[in-house]
This record gives C-alpha cells, sequence and structure tokens, in this order.
C-alpha cells in the first residue's frame, strides 16, 4: 500500500475528507456568527442551537408532514431565519444600548432554553435522517473511496460561504451591510432603515446556521445537543479569523477543519485540542485575529 | 421668502450635560446659512440635534412644512436634509463608487452619477479604490457628493473646509456656489470665517447653546466688532 510519511494513503485522504466536512460545518456556522458580531456587535451564543434548530426542523417536516431532505434544505432555513427575526425584533433589539455583555448571555440563556426544550421533548439521543436517496452509495476515486453525500455537503457549504460572501462584497445590500458596520448612525442618517437590517442580518446568520444543520441531519444524527458540542469549536474558527472577518471565518473554517484532521493522522492524541493551541498562538502573535483589522 | 427650516426653543442633551440652549432660526428656501461661533458652544451639536441624531431633544424643528420632532432618524433623510458630518463619514470597506451609491434616493431632481463624476473628476478617476484611501480633500468632495446624488432639499454642512489646503477650500467653495444655483438649501458650520463670507446669504452666531446674532452678509462690516470680541478673530 502507498504511504506518505509512512501513513497510509488512504487513512490520510480519509481524515483529510473528514477534516474538510468538520470544516464546512465551521465555516458554514462561524460565517452567520462574523456576519451577526460584525453588525450587531452580539455574541450568538445560540448559534449551535439554531444549527440544531435546522437539522430538528428538517427531522420534523419529514416525520409530519413528509417533506424530504431538498426541500428541507430552503425550507427550514427560513423557518429558522424567521423565528430569528422574531428573537431579535422582540427581544434582542432592546439590549443594543447595553452593555454587550447582555446579548451575549440572552443568547446564551436562549441556548439553554432551546435545547432543555428539545431534550425534553426528544430526550438526549439522536434521531437518525436519512441522506437523499440520489445522494446515497459513493465514488471510487482511485486513491480513496468518497461518499457521494460527504462530497455534497464539501461542495454545497462551499457555494453556500461563496453566496454570503458576494451577497455581502459585492451587492447594493452588502454596501449598507458593511457601511452600517463601520458607522451604524450615519447609515442611519442617509435615510437606510438599520433596525430593519439588523434584524435582517440576524435572521441570516440564523438561517444559514439553520442551513448547516440540515446539511449535517445524515452525517452526525438529530440530537438536541448537536449544536453545543460544534459552538465552542466554531467560537475558537471566529477568534482565530478576526471577529467580524467574514473571509477570515471562511478561510480559517476550512483551514482548521483539515488541521484537524491531519492531527488525527499524525497525532491523534491532540486532535481534540490543536484548534484551542491553534487559537492561543494566533492570540499571542496576531491579537485581532488572521484576517482581522486592528482596532 | 419661503421658510424651508424652522427651529424653535430647541434644547438638546448629550446624557447630563445639557448642550443646546433654545436654539432658534429660520433658514429660508434657498438660502445659504453660516452658523458662527468659538469651539464648543453647540454649532456640531445643532446639525445633529436638527438631523436627529441626538434624540435626547425638546424644543420645535418644522422642516418643508412638517414636524420632525416625532420622525425616526433613518426618515429624516426621506423628508429631504442630508447630512455631511465633521468628520465626513468615508467608508472604508466601501469603494469610491459604492460610497458614492450608498444614501438612497430620496426625491426627484438629484445629480446623476455621471454628472457628479463632471463636477468631481477626481472621484470618477479612483471609483474603484476604497474610501479612505483618498486624500482628505477628496474625502471631503465625496461626502459632499454623495448627498448630492440623493435629491434633499436641503444640506448640513459641518466644517467642510477643515484641515483643508487653500486650494481644496476654494474648489469646495465653488461646488457650494453651484449647489446655490441649483437652488439647494445649505446650513453650513464653519470655523473658516473668509471662506463662510464668500458664500453665505446670512448669518448666525452662536455662543453658549444659543443664537446670540443674526445678520445679513451685507451688514457684515457693521458687525465686525461685535465679531470679534465674540469670536476672538
Amino acid at each position: 500500500m502507498t504511504t506518505i510519511f509512512g501513513i497510509p494513503m488512504q487513512a490520510l485522504f480519509g481524515q483529510l475528507l473528514i477534516g474538510l466536512i468538520n470544516g464546512s460545518f465551521y465555516a458554514l456556522l462561524s460565517l452567520g456568527l462574523a456576519v451577526i458580531f460584525g453588525l450587531l456587535r452580539v455574541i450568538n451564543f445560540a448559534h449551535g442551537a439554531q444549527y440544531m434548530l435546522g437539522a430538528f426542523v428538517a427531522y420534523l417536516l419529514l416525520q409530519y408532514l413528509g417533506i424530504g431532505y431538498w426541500a428541507a434544505l430552503i425550507v427550514a432555513p427560513l423557518i429558522v431565519g424567521l423565528f430569528g427575526a422574531v428573537v431579535e425584533r422582540t427581544m434582542l433589539s432592546r439590549l443594543y444600548k447595553l452593555d454587550p455583555l447582555y446579548g451575549l448571555l440572552f443568547t446564551f440563556g436562549l441556548a439553554l432554553t432551546i435545547e432543555g426544550t428539545f431534550r425534553y421533548l426528544y430526550g438526549a439521543s439522536g434521531q437518525p435522517y436519512a441522506a437523499p436517496t440520489q445522494l446515497g452509495g459513493g465514488t471510487n476515486l482511485g486513491f480513496m473511496f468518497l461518499p457521494n453525500y460527504r462530497g455534497w455537503v464539501v461542495v454545497v457549504s462551499l457555494l453556500a460561504c461563496l453566496g454570503t460572501w458576494l451577497l455581502i462584497e459585492k451587492t447594493k445590500l452588502g454596501s449598507y451591510l458593511r457601511a452600517a458596520t463601520e458607522n451604524p448612525v450615519l447609515v442611519q442618517a442617509f435615510g437606510v432603515n438599520v433596525p430593519l437590517l439588523l434584524t435582517f442580518t440576524y435572521a441570516l446568520g440564523a438561517g444559514l446556521a439553520a442551513f448547516a444543520g440540515v446539511l449535517a441531519a445524515p452525517v452526525y444524527q438529530v440530537s438536541p445537543l448537536m449544536g453545543t458540542n460544534l459552538i465552542i469549536v466554531v467560537f475558537a474558527v471566529v477568534v482565530v479569523g478576526g471577529m467580524g472577518s467574514i473571509m477570515g471565518a471562511i478561510v480559517t473554517g476550512y483551514m482548521l477543519g483539515i488541521a484537524e484532521g491531519l492531527t488525527k493522522v499524525f497525532y491523534p492524541e491532540a486532535s481534540n485540542i490543536v484548534i484551542f493551541v491553534i487559537m492561543a498562538i494566533v492570540l499571542l502573535l496576531r491579537p485581532a485575529g488572521l484576517f482581522g483589522r486592528d482596532a | 421668502m419661503k421658510p424651508m427650516l424652522q427651529v424653535k426653543g430647541l434644547n438638546s442633551w448629550y446624557g447630563e450635560s445639557h448642550v443646546l440652549h433654545g436654539v432658534d432660526m429660520t433658514v429660508g428656501e434657498g438660502e445659504m446659512i453660516t452658523i458662527l461661533g468659538r469651539n464648543g458652544v453647540g454649532k456640531t451639536t445643532t446639525l445633529r440635534t436638527i438631523i436627529g441624531i441626538l434624540r435626547e431633544r425638546k424644543g420645535q424643528i418644522v422642516f418643508d412644512g412638517r414636524d420632525m420632532m416625532g420622525v425616526p432618524l433613518h426618515k429624516t433623510a426621506h423628508a429631504g436634509i442630508g447630512f455631511v458630518p465633521e468628520e465626513r463619514g468615508i467608508f472604508a470597506t466601501l469603494t469610491v463608487e459604492e460610497n458614492l451609491m450608498l444614501p438612497p434616493v430620496v426625491a426627484k431632481g438629484g445629480m446623476s452619477l455621471d454628472e457628479i463624476y463632471e463636477l468631481f473628476p477626481n472621484l470618477a478617476e479612483r471609483r474603484s479604490s476604497p474610501g479612505t484611501k483618498l486624500s482628505g480633500g477628496e474625502q471631503q468632495m465625496l461626502a459632499m457628493a454623495r448627498i448630492l446624488r440623493t435629491g434633499v432639499k436641503m444640506l448640513l454642512l459641518d466644517e467642510p473646509t477643515e484641515g483643508l489646503a487653500p486650494v481644496i477650500v476654494q474648489r469646495i467653495g465653488e461646488v457650494l456656489k453651484k449647489l446655490k444655483e441649483r437652488g439647494m438649501t445649505v446650513l453650513l458650520v464653519e470655523q473658516n470665517f473668509r471662506f463662510a463670507s464668500k458664500i453665505a446669504d446670512r448669518f448666525y452666531l452662536m455662543d453658549h447653546g444659543q443664537m446670540v446674532a443674526d445678520f445679513p452678509v451685507s451688514d457684515l462690516p457693521n458687525q465686525m466688532p461685535m465679531l470679534h470680541k465674540v469670536l476672538g478673530v
């Protein structure tokens, strides 16, 4: 069998793929966090819960309405986005004038409430959610076997990241978002409805998290705690990328996913902490993050 | 002359600190008014209170026949008031053209992008650079140009000449004259007294959060001794 650095190629590429898949979820989630933090200055601790909600909405749509994966991929993010909009309008928006800590505490409490409710209703164990039949099976790439669904996750999350980046960097709406991130008061004085923009942004972030949740459902099962496990890593990704940097969140997400995968090959014992070690090093050398602007 | 902006008994606060103490002023349609005054007497605050950035305010603001006190900040521009802040407010993450296109058009009669580029050729050349890569003078031009697109009837302009070279100051003066020809109403805060005396129709003198004098440009020679005393110029 072919080996690289004494490691079987199969194992290396296998872990790289797992790293890339995890990286896709890191990127999608940290992207939403970065967008929300950039404009609202809120550290959205409910992001993991919104990711979980996405997976659960997909699961419930299938169970009770017979709505399958493809429709859920669109409908679940819309439902969770709408939920996010209601939360922002009725509760979160009241906290902007206070210390940012209140936003953090509120979203943390919200996450606990949502996750607690789902644990009460569905138990802590996971619910299975099948990948769509069109994406069943796998492809032999010669050097490794690629399950089709996993390949799909990598491609579609890349597209979603790219789409969000284009929305923010290249559209009129995106120019409002960027300008309001720099100076919300002036943008409002120009006649832009900034409060509505904030609601939209929070909904967008929540919707992205839910989108990641639907993608994750066939990979990880649907469980009330699926977000809790992921969100801490995602916060590390945002910090490494630079708080509020869109490109930083995306690139760092994939990078850290891959770094984690490679660590599993070369030194498995460290794979759980490698992301946090990288975070510590980056914070020491570049406190603003890899892509962050120095304040 | 039909009044465009009427301000009566305007008070405003930054938290505990009471800054405006009953400002009264009237700006006629198409007039160019300059507010003079020493540093810290409330000139910038007057503009920020009229536009509604400062919400802790009492008194009366009527613009174009409409009571503005209850109008939320993001609707003020739609009523027809544009604002160019002292710090210019050019966005670093937006290109020059994105900066230019940022404020929504609120009424017909604004300049088209082509007209603006004709008036400010420098901006056309650098349309895809980041807004803050422009020189100070160019940033001031951009800050003014982007409001001209929107079709507002009145411009609140805060110290446009601050820190700029004489040749740029002269250019800003020309732009303001052109605006006046187009019928724009302008309320200008300016420390540069010589600059203001060349373009303004009328002056308000501000001290301790109030308007203490009001005179047309023709009366300027008579007012000089008093101005010397209050402004220390």
